[in-house]
């Protein structure tokens, strides 16, 4: 059973994460919530599966002429390195704690998520 | 006829110029926000495995000035090297497990293709926002 939800719960982040639009921010609370695994382990198996997922992503996207790579250079570079110096701070807080930091994480997020879109109107 | 002809030439001229000027613009201060930027969306997406991209569309959004769905693309060509790295980091202190990883895996992607084509019909506002109230609810939830 936890087979299929493990697929299930893989495939709804993916179509979010295919688009764009935090597959990452649904998949670590799935795992977390309903089948209790550790939340380091679910950001492990979150950045894993989302390069694999990316490859195919990234090819459907550049062939609807949908990257914009201009620029872009400038974010990246910086954040190669924030990138690995965040991973490395996670390592040495306790899962409990991650857990909710990230819950307050998701939460700011929403609220400026739910921001944009009225503002659109 | 002629003189529609040039006129569209001489559009297409001033909007050429008009956007050469919008590149040569690119400021300093610009150029520092973006790296700015970087080091915030590097440090959640490595700190959190993940999310970096939700913080990465608004900015591509305003400071690159893309539109809505090539913001939502270029934000994962953004994040992949930078998940390349955290993730090295987190195999490499052993927060991988095969079985969950696997089937996972093959869910996300699967369901990435078919996300990845989705795009060109991009989720109308109120999916958006149904999917920031379940965000919420599970940011809610992790927090108890």
């Amino acid at each position: 059973m936890t087979i299929f939800l493990y697929i299930i719960f893989g495939i709804i982040a993916g179509v979010f994460g295919g688009l764009g639009m935090g597959g990452g921010t649904l998949l670590i609370p799935l795992l977390t919530i309903f089948l209790n695994l550790d939340q380091k382990l679910c950001q492990g198996i979150n950045l894993i599966s989302f390069l694999v997922m990316a490859l195919f992503s990234l090819l459907i996207h550049y062939k609807n002429n949908y990257i914009e790579t201009k620029n872009i250079y400038l974010i990246i570079l910086s954040g190669l390195v924030f990138s690995g110096l965040g991973a490395l701070l996670a390592n040495f807080i306790p899962s409990n704690a991650l857990r909710m930091a990230f819950g307050v994480f998701l939460c700011v997020l929403s609220i400026f998520e739910v921001g944009k879109a009225f503002k659109k109107n | 006829m002629k003189t529609n002809i040039k006129r569209q030439s001489e559009t297409l001229v001033a909007s050429d110029s008009g956007k050469l000027e919008k590149k040569n613009k690119m400021k300093g201060k610009t150029k520092l926000f973006l790296m700015l930027s970087g080091a915030v969306i590097g440090f959640l997406n490595g700190f959190f495995g993940g999310g970096g991209g939700m913080v990465c569309v608004p900015i591509l959004e305003k400071v690159l000035h893309l539109d809505n769905k090539k913001a939502h693309a270029t934000a994962i060509a953004v994040i992949f090297p930078l998940s390349l790295v955290s993730a090295f980091i987190y195999v490499f202190n052993g927060y991988v497990k095969s079985f969950p990883l696997l089937t996972v895996g093959l869910g996300v992607v699967a369901g990435g293709i078919l996300g990845s084509f989705a795009l060109k019909f991009l989720p109308p506002k109120a999916i958006r926002i149904i999917f920031a109230i379940i965000m919420f609810a599970g940011g809610i939830k992790l927090i108890l």
